[in-house]
């Protein structure tokens, strides 16, 4: 089931499957290490609802939902 | 034109949060240097230590970086400095990499772009002490072979475990890595298509030059927005256009290319990291899972923010009131002795007033300043800084700010200097500029006594209840933050406009903190605001006190009734009252007063306006001096109860409510303090910004108290 990253629910496991199409951004992604085929755990959204925080590559990364909005993800079955 | 060097020079690179700073301030300890970046708001710091064979080694601290092809300000110093590109900075010889253990994976991306920048590299493995203990296993030998690098074990914080790499770092000779990333075919003639232009123009150099390459690579692929950021250098000649050219090539030939980039790399570093590392089946930071669940928790998160925000600001309200009346006392002290040893006159008031009230004008600032950065220092080392930030950022970017802009707007009550020296932990220079000139319009603790006067003038006494004035006070105090709000939502839509940039903070696990680093930070900045800013304030403070006591006014037989003062006591007071007004002070006072009328100030306010200038709560002493009230503690009422007597020539009122209003919210806006002008000076590094900030909030203040006087006058009010 493919859906935005936003969407996910904490602790839940994703594969990036696409990246925003701006240019800048997914620069910005990929050389964080969000590259399409990374897993990712959501794990969780700042108490104001934004930003949000996952975990990839064994480290913690904040990032904001108008980024997250357009990075596709597949949900990973526990 | 330099001496040729003798000595080795170290670029010290490395991820942000991987222990950096903390392995430089190990090697160099005091022996240190913080200056800027010409023309950036980057910080740049470099220090010394002695190698085994007695040599000086020079080590250069450049700012914390993810990628080479990032493009946040630091991180352009970062990659300009070590492809040699920025001509305040020399290249450097050697590179130390400092890599955390705990994060070997994302950090040795990094590491291995500057690997391949083809210069002799060591590599610290940091925190290999945490990396243990969270039951990851490396082998530092597998990994030093397959990087073809010196990899060093140590642990910054523990001084013993640095002797190896200083004994690593004074050695003679040492290898270049000859690591290089395979890219598929596209890619490497693209590269090699790019280079060949700078090997054409540079002549000597090769074709295959790693450094060529590297650049070839970043110019190849910065995304087209970004472009700007990269040296006028590599944008120049053909080198740019047979880059796009090379670009729709590899459109064409290879359509994802921008990411096979990065994924071959981090594909490589993969298997690397199998070979390397071993992780036990349990390996995980369970104390940073733990501390999160509770500090970013939805409510927790809130009762947890709100004591260490509170803690952090009351003690820089508080804590901090006690050594700055030590101070205040001990400069009053050292300006009686002077009085009772030197005779009178000129010298004795100069040293007495002048330089001694000056210099302790500056070091009254250094409490809070020293405070606020033991803060700063504990909540970054431990890593809460980013947490603080990521509970913020939702309310900071309604105004187009980072969640990081909080606490030097938070600090800012207390005082905006310290709050403004604290924007160097804003990584995005934008953001840093827009939070420096807000943060003077967040009421500072100089700004209190002023309106704890003009609202006792307010209400003389029973006129109104403790709660209505604590309501006004609560009223500036807000009225001061929106208006800081709305200025920076105004600069970020206007004047600094721009691309918002990518919001990516990495949530670093939590550590204990290391003292030696927090105090070595707090004395640097104290160091730093006494050296650069200080001596502009204590010149400033002088000029102000020779602009308030020259001329001279001719004594009481020589006068000849020129002297527009009415009642003439002879009092010390009213002596002191009248040399100020005959002083340039006071003929700026009767000068601006046309200007400042419509404001409903008359020159005595304007005299206080002027000497206000050195410093806000001076406006109340000035008054003092001038409506010759002995500013005693014991009646602090006295001055209030003057001022509400006090009539204008045609015998009305000067202090009507309506006045006090339009003075209260003068000093909510405006711009005086010349301390703080020469601290934004500093920091950013230009003249043009301090000025800029002076003009737009002295203007603000002006038309708001002109808003209020003249619209209050229109409604019909006093």
């Amino acid at each position: 089931m493919n859906l935005s990253l936003c969407a996910l629910q904490p602790n839940e496991e994703a594969v990036v499957l696409e990246l925003p199409k701006e240019e800048r951004i997914a620069n910005r992604l990929r050389e964080m290490g969000l590259l399409p085929g990374t897993t990712i755990v959501f794990v969780r959204r700042a108490p104001l609802g934004d930003p949000l925080e996952i975990r990839l590559r064994g480290y913690s990364l904040s990032l904001r939902q108008n980024e997250a909005a357009s990075i596709l993800v597949k949900k990973r079955e526990a | 034109m330099h001496p040729k060097k003798h000595f080795k020079c170290y670029a010290v690179v490395g991820n942000p949060n991987s222990g950096k700073t903390t392995l430089f301030n190990a090697l160099t300890g005091l022996r240190q240097k913080v200056g800027n970046y010409p023309g950036v708001t980057v910080e740049k710091k470099s220090g010394q230590f002695i190698g085994q064979h007695g040599e000086k080694i020079e080590l250069l601290d450049l700012p914390g970086s993810y990628s080479l092809n990032s493009h946040a300000p630091d991180e352009c110093v970062t990659r300009d400095v070590l492809l040699g590109l920025r001509s305040d900075t020399p290249r450097p010889d050697r590179i130390l990499c400092v890599m955390d253990a705990s994060h070997l994976e994302r950090n040795l991306y990094f590491i291995t772009q500057v690997l391949e920048l083809g210069l002799p590299t060591i590599i610290a493995l940091n925190m290999i002490d945490l990396a243990q203990s969270q039951g990851i296993v490396i082998d530092v030998q597998k990994l030093s072979q397959e990087l073809d690098v010196p990899v060093i074990a140590c642990q910054a914080n523990h001084q013993e475990t640095v002797l190896p790499l200083k004994l690593a770092l004074s050695r003679a000779e040492i290898n270049r890595s000859s690591w290089a990333q395979k890219l598929p075919s596209p890619w490497m003639r693209a590269i090699d298509g790019v280079a060949a232009v700078w090997a054409h123009a540079e002549e000597k150099t090769s074709q295959r030059d790693p450094l060529l390459r590297m650049k070839s690579l970043l110019l190849l692929a910065s995304p087209d927005a970004e472009i700007e950021s990269l040296s006028k250098e590599m944008r120049a000649g053909s080198a740019l256009g047979i880059a796009l050219a090379q670009r729709s090539m590899l459109d064409r030939e290879l359509p994802l290319w921008r990411e096979v980039l990065v994924s071959a790399r981090y594909d490589r570093i993969t298997e690397l990291c199998q070979a390397a590392q071993g992780r036990s089946s349990v390996a995980s930071d369970a104390m940073t899972h733990h501390l999160d669940e509770v500090l970013t928790h939805p409510l927790w998160g809130w009762f947890g923010f709100l004591g260490i925000m509170g803690l952090m600001f009351l003690s820089i309200f508080v804590i901090a009131a006690y050594p700055m009346s030590w101070i205040e006392a001990t400069f009053g002290f050292l300006g009686n002795l002077v009085r009772e040893m030197i005779p009178q006159g000129d010298l004795r008031n100069l040293i007495s007033d002048g330089i001694i009230a000056g210099i302790g004008g500056v070091v009254t600032f250094l409490p809070q300043i020293l405070v606020l950065f033991f803060f700063i220092g504990l909540l970054e080392d431990t890593g809460y800084m980013a947490r603080a930030a990521f509970l913020m950022d939702r309310v900071m970017s309604k105004v187009g700010l980072h969640g990081k802009s909080f606490i030097p707007l938070l600090s800012s009550y207390a005082c905006a200097i310290p709050g403004i020296m604290a924007t160097r932990t804003i990584e995005n220079a934008k953001d840093r500029l827009v939070t420096i000139l807000v943060a003077p319009l967040m009421s500072c603790s100089a700004r209190l006594p002023v309106y704890a006067l003009m609202i006792a003038a307010l209400f003389p006494k029973g006129t109104a209840s403790i709660w209505i004035q604590g309501a006004i006070m609560m009223g500036l105090y807000l009225f001061g933050t929106f208006t800081a709000l709305g200025f920076a939502w105004l600069f970020k839509k206007t004047i600094l406009q721009g691309e918002t940039p990518v919001f990516l903070m990495e949530l670093p696990p939590y550590r204990c903190p290391a003292f030696k680093h927090v105090f070595l930070q707090m004395i640097q900045r104290a160091e730093m605001f006494l050296k650069r800013a200080g001596t502009v304030i204590l010149g400033i403070s002088v000029l102000l006190w020779f602009l308030a006591s020259f001329p001279k006014k001719p004594s009481s037989d020589a006068r000849n009734g020129n002297t527009p003062s009415q009642n003439t006591i002879a009092s010390a007071t009213s002596d002191k009252a009248a040399q100020l007004e005959y002083s340039y002070a006071g003929h700026f006072g009767h000068f601006i007063e046309p200007v400042i009328a419509p404001l409903g100030f008359d020159w005595k306010i304007g005299i206080g306006l002027v000497a206000a200038q050195a410093a806000r709560e001076v406006f109340i002493s000035t008054l003092a001096i001038i409506y010759h009230v002995e500013n005693d503690e014991e009646h602090p009422d006295s001055l209030s109860t003057t001022l509400i007597q006090e009539k204008r020539p045609n015998g009305t009122l000067v202090y009507t409510p309506l006045t006090c209003l339009s003075i209260l919210v003068f000093f909510v806006l405006s711009m005086q303090c010349i301390s703080t002008l020469a601290v934004v000076r500093r920091e950013t590094n230009s003249l043009r910004w301090p000025l800029f900030q002076f003009c737009y909030m002295t203007g603000a203040a002006y038309l708001a108290s002109l808003l209020i006087y003249q619209g209050g006058r229109l409604l019909g009010l006093m």
